[in-house]
């Protein structure tokens, strides 16, 4: 065999990187729930194989599909989080605030939500009263009515305390169509706030690590500053919430589903001291930490200082910025030119993000 | 990153001062010289592809990927064996975060514990020690590993359940020590490397004269360097230097963190619980003697691999692996025959890319792009 060059080594791995995945697990481990690879693959190679349809395809966070004359948006989410209160929330105002979003991101306005409660035998009352009044207040806040539900029991020790499902549906009054692979050279990519919040304060909120702070997650309704940013940036091509695996995850998905080069700039990422402080430490990237009340949109570049200027006029998005732009080469790759002054890759991860022992 | 400074962080991080820097090495290098330069610690390769350093850095100066990523070098023979403990009646397996991914033959302790098994994350082995307490119906065992930077903290831990009598902890050992490493790296015919970046977290245990060998009897210069960037490219200047003015010697960069004789009472607790193994095997390296510690008699009943009836499990590296001639600098990791292919982080098949610090993987991960940019000048 003759001598390959680096470079015929890269660019295989690139074309090995966009092959379909396939499971090879057994069985599922923590890593098919983390948002990276593994995840992706579950999705890709067993739901969507066995689903497919041209509504679940895209993979966005909702589907988008017409019913009469009405664009409707339709999701759902289930949400189980340790510790179930936290600093700035609780899994109660999570869920409804997540499925909101979920539909927002669309371009749509979020109207009724379902509510599905597992609950462990033992569970206290008080604890689900306190989640139920922070749904409902969250729905309030919203501007949503929570329509339907369900409730299961199940014996001590199947189930942690409380899980929660919500469902939602919106109504897209917005000729918008915003989509993940509308993404092109020269667009500019924007998040509305400090990244990683919501992950830390639920990290030192398991005291596991003895750091204590002020940090606060960041869950709240996202409708508002969407409909600011839409009618800033009409052109707008894509807007997602930075849920379970950051930032980072949703560029390689941009990335991927657009055929582009998403290339960040680490400086102008905004990211709390707290949390800087708190990833540090850990040996994690607070790109791939999660955000509940926090949103990933790619606007045209000439409409991005407007988009930024009207998002900053909210205290949700006082200090939302522009945190990188779409290039056109090397497609499907996520880069970040660091404070420093080099240049790395951001891969999607490929399990929950682990602290680094040295 | 933030628009606020982070005190002792960014201070190290400031690009100004990287490009003086950077300009000064360049200035160091004799054009066409190939200088080859082995980062030891998996620590350092982190920071490296993390910022970007490579950037800075002339094409004539090429980093090697060392061999200190404990993650990696564990072989699957003992993930195997950590994995049997823990499938043990009673037990909890309690381990560093990074090294649930790292597979064994039959699997990872992800996969373990999808399978049954009561295996948690610490960030400590005193969480190990708290997990004991709260159980004492269970018996807690903490999977050590690590260089002499996580060993006096292992010892500490088993020091604490003795005072406290507790009896239901114990550690399964597999703590490794840098120096026989280095040797076994020297000694191999095949080495192309110039100089040495030194490990800083482990030389603040054992200080830097144990590398004094290096420096007077394979006459390469050894630099004892910090974790952040401009740490890294100061002591790459430091080491051309030395090339340059035909030295070799040992020089502490991290003197702000490393004093020159290590830490005293951490080598004494390491000494008082622990003793040399006559030999131990390194994923990608083989059995080298010396080169790791076993729990001392006098601890006995705090010494998983006494406790429990452990199989010893001996894993061979799989053939196509390559990772042996990474570690010693041979090969660049993207030229071995299954890298990104069958070799990627999900599904590593070698040491270097089961956790982010190794060799491999931080390559794949980050620093792919540094050589594809080359193709991308234009546009960028």
């Amino acid at each position: 065999m003759t001598q390959r060059t680096e470079q015929e080594v890269l660019e295989r791995i690139e074309r090995i990187r966009r092959r379909r995945p396939r499971i090879t697990d057994e069985r599922i481990t923590l890593s098919h729930g983390s948002g990276g690879k593994a995840t992706h693959t579950l999705i890709d190679a067993l739901f969507l194989e066995a689903f497919r349809n041209p509504f679940l395809e895209p993979l966005e966070d909702q589907a988008v599909f017409s019913v009469g004359a009405e664009r409707l948006a339709f999701t759902t989410d289930t949400y189980v989080v340790s510790p179930l209160f936290f600093p700035g929330g609780d899994i109660g105002d999570l869920a409804v605030n997540g499925t909101v979003n979920d539909l927002a991101v669309s371009g749509a306005r979020p109207l009724y939500l379902s509510a599905g409660f597992v609950l462990e035998e033992g569970f206290p009352i008080a604890d689900l009263r306190r989640i139920v009044a922070s749904m409902a207040k969250a729905a309030e806040d919203a501007g949503v009515q929570i329509v339907t539900g369900d409730t299961k029991v199940v014996q001590r020790g199947k189930a942690d305390g409380c899980f929660v499902n919500t469902a939602g549906i919106g109504v897209l009054e917005r000729p918008v169509r915003l989509s993940a692979a509308a993404a092109r050279p020269g667009d500019a990519v924007i998040v509305s706030g400090p990244v990683g919040d919501h992950g830390i304060t639920i990290m030192l909120a398991r005291g596991e690590l003895g750091i204590e702070s002020d940090l606060r997650s960041d869950t709240a309704p996202l409708t508002v500053l969407i409909g600011l940013l839409l009618d800033a940036a009409p052109q707008t091509r894509f807007v997602r919430d930075a849920t379970r695996g950051g930032v980072a995850t949703i560029c390689n998905e941009l990335a991927l589903a657009s055929g582009v080069a998403v290339v960040l700039d680490e400086q102008s990422i905004p990211v709390r001291p707290e949390v800087r402080g708190a990833s540090e430490i850990l040996g994690i990237d607070p790109l791939y930490v999660a955000c509940e009340g926090r949103f990933v949109a790619v606007v045209a570049g000439d409409e991005a200082e407007a988009a930024v200027a009207a998002l900053r006029t909210h205290p949700q998005g006082a200090e939302a910025a522009v945190i990188g732009r779409i290039a056109d080469d090397p497609p499907g790759l996520v880069l970040v030119t660091t404070g420093f002054g080099g240049m790395r890759i951001i891969d999607m991860l490929v399990g929950d993000p682990l602290p680094r022992i040295c | 990153m933030a628009p606020e400074g982070m005190r002792f962080v960014d201070e190290y991080r400031d690009r100004e001062k990287a490009q003086a820097l950077a300009a000064n090495i360049a200035t160091l290098v004799e054009p066409g010289r190939r200088y080859g330069l082995m980062e030891i610690c998996g620590g350092h390769t982190h920071t490296i592809y993390k910022h970007g350093i490579e950037d800075y850095l002339p094409e004539e100066v090429q980093l090697v990927h060392g061999p200190g990523c404990p993650v990696c070098v564990i072989p699957m023979g003992r993930v195997d064996d950590a994995i049997w403990i823990a499938e043990q009646e009673g037990v909890i397996m309690t381990s560093f975060g990074d090294l649930l991914r790292v597979p064994g033959a039959r699997g990872s302790f992800l996969d373990a514990k999808a399978r049954g098994a009561d295996i948690q994350m610490v960030y400590s082995p005193l969480d190990s020690l708290r997990i004991a307490r709260n159980h004492p119906d269970r018996r807690v065992v903490f999977m050590a590993i690590g260089f002499e930077t996580t060993t006096p903290s292992t010892a500490m831990t088993v020091l604490r359940a003795a005072a406290e009598g507790l009896e239901n902890f114990s550690v399964f050992c597999n703590h490794v020590t840098i120096i026989p490493a280095l040797e076994a790296i020297l000694a191999s015919p095949d080495l192309h490397i110039d100089g040495f970046i030194g490990p800083g977290h482990v030389s603040t245990v054992i200080g830097c004269e144990p590398y004094r060998f290096i420096a007077e009897k394979h006459g390469r210069p050894f630099v004892v360097a910090g974790f952040e960037p401009l740490d890294i490219l100061q002591a790459i200047q430091m080491l051309l230097l030395q090339l340059r003015e035909g030295r070799s010697e040992v020089e502490n960069q991290y003197t702000r963190v490393v004093p020159w004789d290590g830490n005293q009472k951490a080598l004494q607790a390491i000494d008082e619980v622990m003793e040399p193994r006559p030999t131990f095997e390194w994923r990608g390296l083989g059995w080298i003697p010396d080169s790791a510690m076993r729990i001392r008699e006098k601890y006995a009943r705090f010494d998983a691999e006494r406790i429990f009836d452990v199989p010893a499990t001996r894993v061979a590296d799989p053939p196509a692996c390559q990772c042996g001639e990474v570690l010693r600098g041979t090969i660049k990791p993207w030229e071995c025959k299954v890298f990104g292919t069958a070799c990627t982080p999900e599904t590593p098949i070698g040491t270097c890319m089961v956790s982010s610090e190794g060799a491999c993987a931080a390559y794949y991960n980050f620093g792919r792009f540094t050589r594809l940019r080359v193709r991308q000048a234009g546009s960028a």
